[in-house]
């Protein structure tokens, strides 16, 4: 029977989904019970350090998912996703930091405490509008879509690909992060942007707006999960793996290659930068070192840990690999970035579909040797493709 | 015959890279219907004309037409593809990742825009197309399989099927039986001369049987220039022919 159905009805169908985003409800649900209703005295108790940690870590899962679309999907290995999250991330930091009015050091109540440090008389053009949530909110949105539309647009007209992409995704990155280290350039140097009091009216000290902006982070990432699931499941996402596995094939059918690759690189840099606005104010701090290249690389890792190419893998790669961090920067510090290469190293040698791959494996194990037999056979049909 | 379709015309076209002449004027005309077979010893121009045409290199001067009013070297590779033009590349190109039948699909004809694809289902005409096609490439038993699990030679027919389901005026054919087995070269030329007359058929082969068997009219390359034209008993006597290939 022809199979061909509309995005909407084939999201309807995904099982994978429906378990996906039950587990995020559950999250939703239990987290904020454990840390407001359970009393501090109960083993049981979430601490409210504990719950801005697994906010911080949906964060990064959206990040993820935002990179899992352009490179799983599409084969665009961008290197420099942390710049549209931190960019997210700074529109918003600018709006708390205009929140804060007279309450700062200096007691100004319209300069951030930095201006007046740096003795400037008056706030710079482009920081008009951002007391406003909804001008904040649409930066949050336009600034690092704009950056992508035009970064991709030329990257893809001039069609670089491969390695040479990613080389330039890295400098981007590397560049805002020197801009942003500058003093002069308005956004706090350094120090960046800290010392939030409220974000609309509440109070962001309480845990209990905390929990509600858990609780948002975990609707922003269903929300853009369910987008880029009914994407990649439609005849356009078709179209988008084909460019994957034969880019200058599908050029020759008669498809503009460019404008399907600058739509999904600037939807994932949206994505993107909507979490790194979730994460300003549940980490209280945004600086530079967000714009670093590393952290950019962490991401591709989380995403090859949780499985390229399975959208939710990605999520769950990034939240265990930021939870293996948090663990490791504390036990043992220095020894992090070894696990980090390490863990990328195993995972591209013994688990190239990550987790989920893993998991599906295992499945089929449990249903008997026959089924496992066909799988692996399935496994390693489907994975020579990618290896090239 | 009636045929549709346009005549292609190459006009003095020449093409170096770093001084190495890749074409040296070449002058080409391909008429509506007609299957062409082009030959010639490696390094005589056969990919780098197959470049020019379809928009993938642009040459250094000459002139490239399809019809009367299309002038290729202004279009883009899309456009060209849209202009009736479908190219099978010398390695068998399918999306391995995909099934026979969403290959196909994906070459339908018609709006390739993104939203487009994004929300329009294919209708119950297209449905036909992709099952007709089929039939045409003897797939339609493996339409479920995977492009990966096809044999080298049930991947060059799916890729013929792909320019098919394009509709296309011209087919450009780079080594089409290469890698192939007997039975898969018989399959091939019956393939080929159903198209004939339909669609024109550029083949480029190194397969002289295949040449012999499938076509009417054989252009001989050498060094970026037609060395010969005619049918396969005239070129294969032709004493420059001859020199090219056995060596003077």
């Amino acid at each position: 029977m022809h199979k061909y159905t509309t995005v909407w009805v084939s999201a309807r169908k995904d099982t994978g989904t429906k378990w996906f985003l039950c587990g995020l409800v559950l999250i939703a649900i239990v987290l904020p019970y454990l840390n407001l209703a359970v009393p501090v005295s109960s083993a049981f108790h979430l601490s409210n350090y504990g719950l801005r940690l697994v906010g911080k870590y949906f964060c990064y899962a959206m990040l993820a998912l935002a990179v899992d679309l352009i490179w799983g999907y599409c084969g665009i290995l961008s290197l420099g996703h942390g710049a549209f999250f931190a960019l997210g991330g700074y529109a918003m930091g600018m709006y708390l930091m205009r929140k804060i009015g007279p309450r700062g050091v200096y007691g100004n109540a319209v300069l951030p405490d930095f201006m007046v440090f740096l003795n400037w008389k008056s706030l710079p053009w482009y920081w008009y509008g951002f007391n406003h949530f909804g001008f904040a909110l649409l930066m949050v949105v336009l600034v690092p879509g704009v950056l992508a539309l035009a970064f991709g647009w030329f990257a893809f007209r001039s069609r670089v690909t491969g390695v040479y992409f990613s080389i330039i995704t890295q400098a981007l990155t590397y560049a805002l992060m020197l801009g942003f280290f500058r003093n002069d350039m308005g956004f706090g140097g350094n120090n960046g942007f800290t010392d939030f009091k409220d974000i609309v009216g509440f109070n962001l000290d309480s845990p209990r707006v905390h929990a509600v902006l858990l609780v948002i982070t975990l609707a922003m990432v269903a929300l853009s999960y369910a987008a880029c699931r009914a994407i990649v499941a439609s005849r356009a996402g078709r179209v988008i793996r084909a460019i994957r596995d034969a880019e200058s094939r599908t050029r020759f059918l008669g498809y503009r290659v460019e404008n399907y690759k600058l739509f999904v690189f600037v939807l994932s840099a949206v994505i993107a930068g909507i979490a790194g606005a979730l994460y300003v104010p549940q980490i209280g701090i945004i600086n530079p070192s967000e714009f670093a290249p590393l952290n950019s690389i962490e991401i591709v890792i989380c995403v090859a840990v949780g499985g390229r190419g399975t959208l939710y893998g990605a999520v769950v790669g990034a939240v265990l690999v930021n939870y293996a961090k948090t663990y490791f920067t504390t036990a043992i510090p220095e020894a992090w970035n070894y696990v980090l290469g390490a863990l990328f190293v195993l995972v591209t040698l013994f688990l190239p579909r990550g987790i989920v791959g893993l998991l599906s494996y295992l499945r089929v194990l449990l249903r008997g040797r026959r089924g496992a037999i066909r799988l692996f056979r399935m496994e390693a049909d489907k994975l020579e493709p990618t290896r090239k | 015959m009636s045929i549709r379709g346009k005549t292609l015309y190459l006009d003095q076209l020449t093409v170096s890279f770093d001084g190495f002449k890749a074409l040296d004027g070449l002058t080409l005309q391909i008429e509506p219907g007609e299957l062409r077979c082009i030959i010639g010893p490696n390094g005589a121009g056969k990919t780098t004309m197959m470049d020019i045409i379809t928009g993938k290199i642009r040459p250094d001067s000459g002139t490239v037409r399809f019809g009367s009013d299309l002038n290729l070297l202004s279009l883009s590779e899309p456009e060209i593809a849209e202009a009736g033009i479908g190219r099978k590349f010398q390695r068998p190109t399918v999306f391995e990742q995909l099934t026979v039948s969403d290959n196909l699909e994906l070459a339908l004809a018609g709006d390739k825009s993104f939203l487009n694809k994004l929300f329009a289902r294919p209708t119950s005409e297209q449905y036909r197309r992709i099952d007709e096609v089929l039939e045409i490439i003897d797939l339609a038993a493996q339409r479920e399989l995977l492009g990966q699990a096809l044999s080298h030679g049930q991947k060059q027919w799916l890729e013929i099927g792909m320019l098919l389901m394009q509709n296309p005026e011209l087919l450009l054919l780079d080594e089409p039986v290469a890698g192939m087995t007997l039975q898969e070269i018989e399959r091939t030329d019956r393939l080929l001369q159903s198209l004939e007359g339909e669609h024109s058929v550029v083949v480029v082969e190194h397969d002289m049987d295949f040449v012999r068997s499938i076509a009417k009219r054989v252009t001989v390359l050498h060094e970026g220039r037609v060395l010969a034209e005619g049918d396969m008993n005239q070129v294969q006597s032709d004493p420059r022919v001859i020199e090219v290939y056995l060596g003077g």
